[in-house]
């Protein structure tokens, strides 16, 4: 892979493990009160494995990087976030074009594989308080942002406002999926922890990409 | 009647429960073989990918493979299991939607009688209906 590649997947990666490990404990917070208490510390152990197989992963063709970080989260995480966000990475790996380049177009239909791929092994969708309630809107504002040809930073802005409002929108939700089910209406006025990390991690890749493209 | 007996998977959060169901199964299962895969991969509470698929490994039969689990993480982790493992998907691996330890000694019982792997998994799954 050109230099530059392999610098944006490495800078992406750590990124990533960043946040999620500063947020670590507010995650596990989060999950205690709706869930088993161990998504902070599951996704920390996860992430940290990608960090440890960075250069590893930066020397790979996206297509195979992708696939590679998610059996490692797969392997590593340990709940069902595991599975979860390994399938997202493993399919956005395998969308076409992908080892081609990739735009803000490509980058929407990849995030469409992998929310496809999320909802299969989740059996699950919109509206069960998970973190497809923040990745299905993510995605949206991502396909309106390219087709209007936004530029990187207005793109991320909007990303990230669009995610910070979903997951607060996760709050008055009823958890219909995952740990929290069992809470029934008591899980209502808590935010979901998938969906704050996954809220967390677009803010990191948005951060990562736009730092890029001023660099 | 195939000579050969379906073998179970015992996937729970706890690995103190999967080995306490696997007990409990083999008390009716005479000579299947059960394997239990429980808690996380530092033996915390929790489910893993990589047990579960050394657990099927150990399990294998040409027969089929049952996989009984208990809460929503050990059921994706063991469909990832299976997906992992290559092949056909689920192609002679099945995951039951039995009650955990109810589900297990009933799969036990009827895998033990030379069953199917479809016979031992409506079994299982009467327990549920």
């Amino acid at each position: 892979m050109p230099q530059d590649m392999k610098r944006l997947a490495r800078a992406l990666i750590e990124a990533c493990a960043d946040t999620i490990a500063a947020n670590a404990d507010r995650l596990t917070a989060l999950d205690q009160a709706i869930g088993d208490g161990d998504h902070g510390a599951n996704m920390k152990r996860g992430f940290a494995a990608l960090r440890e197989a960075a250069d590893e992963l930066a020397a790979l063709p996206p297509s195979e990087a992708l696939k590679k970080a998610g059996m490692t989260l797969v392997m590593k995480v340990g709940g069902a976030s595991g599975p979860l966000y390994g399938s997202l990475l493993m399919a956005m790996g395998k969308t076409p074009g992908v080892d081609d380049g990739v735009d803000a177009t490509r980058a929407a239909a990849m995030l469409a594989e992998g929310i496809a791929a999320v909802k299969a092994r989740g059996k699950s969708d919109v509206g069960a308080k998970t973190m497809l309630d923040v990745l299905v809107p993510v995605h949206a504002a991502l396909e309106r942002a390219a087709a209007d040809g936004a530029d990187a930073k207005t793109l991320a802005e909007q990303l990230k406002a669009t995610a910070d409002a979903a997951a607060e929108a996760t709050k008055p939700m009823r958890a219909t999926r995952g740990r929290a089910s069992f809470l029934g209406d008591r899980s209502i006025g808590h935010l979901d922890p998938g969906g704050e990390s996954s809220r967390l991690l677009t803010h990191a890749i948005c951060d990562v990409l736009v730092g890029e493209m001023a660099a | 009647m195939s000579t050969h007996k379906v073998g179970l998977v015992i996937v729970s959060h706890s690995a103190e429960v999967a080995r306490g169901t696997a007990e409990m199964a083999r008390q009716m299962g005479g000579d299947v073989t059960i394997v239990d895969a429980g808690g996380d991969a530092e033996g915390g509470l929790g489910s893993d990918v990589a047990k579960i698929m050394a657990a099927i490994e150990k399990a294998w039969s040409p027969a089929g493979v049952a996989i009984l689990c208990d809460l929503g993480g050990a059921e994706t982790n063991s469909e990832m299991a299976i997906e992992m493992r290559g092949g056909d998907p689920g192609a002679g691996i099945v995951v039951l939607k039995a009650p955990l330890v109810e589900g297990a000694v009933v799969a036990a019982a009827v895998a033990a009688t030379g069953a199917s792997l479809e016979e031992v998994r409506a079994a299982a799954e009467e327990m549920a209906s």
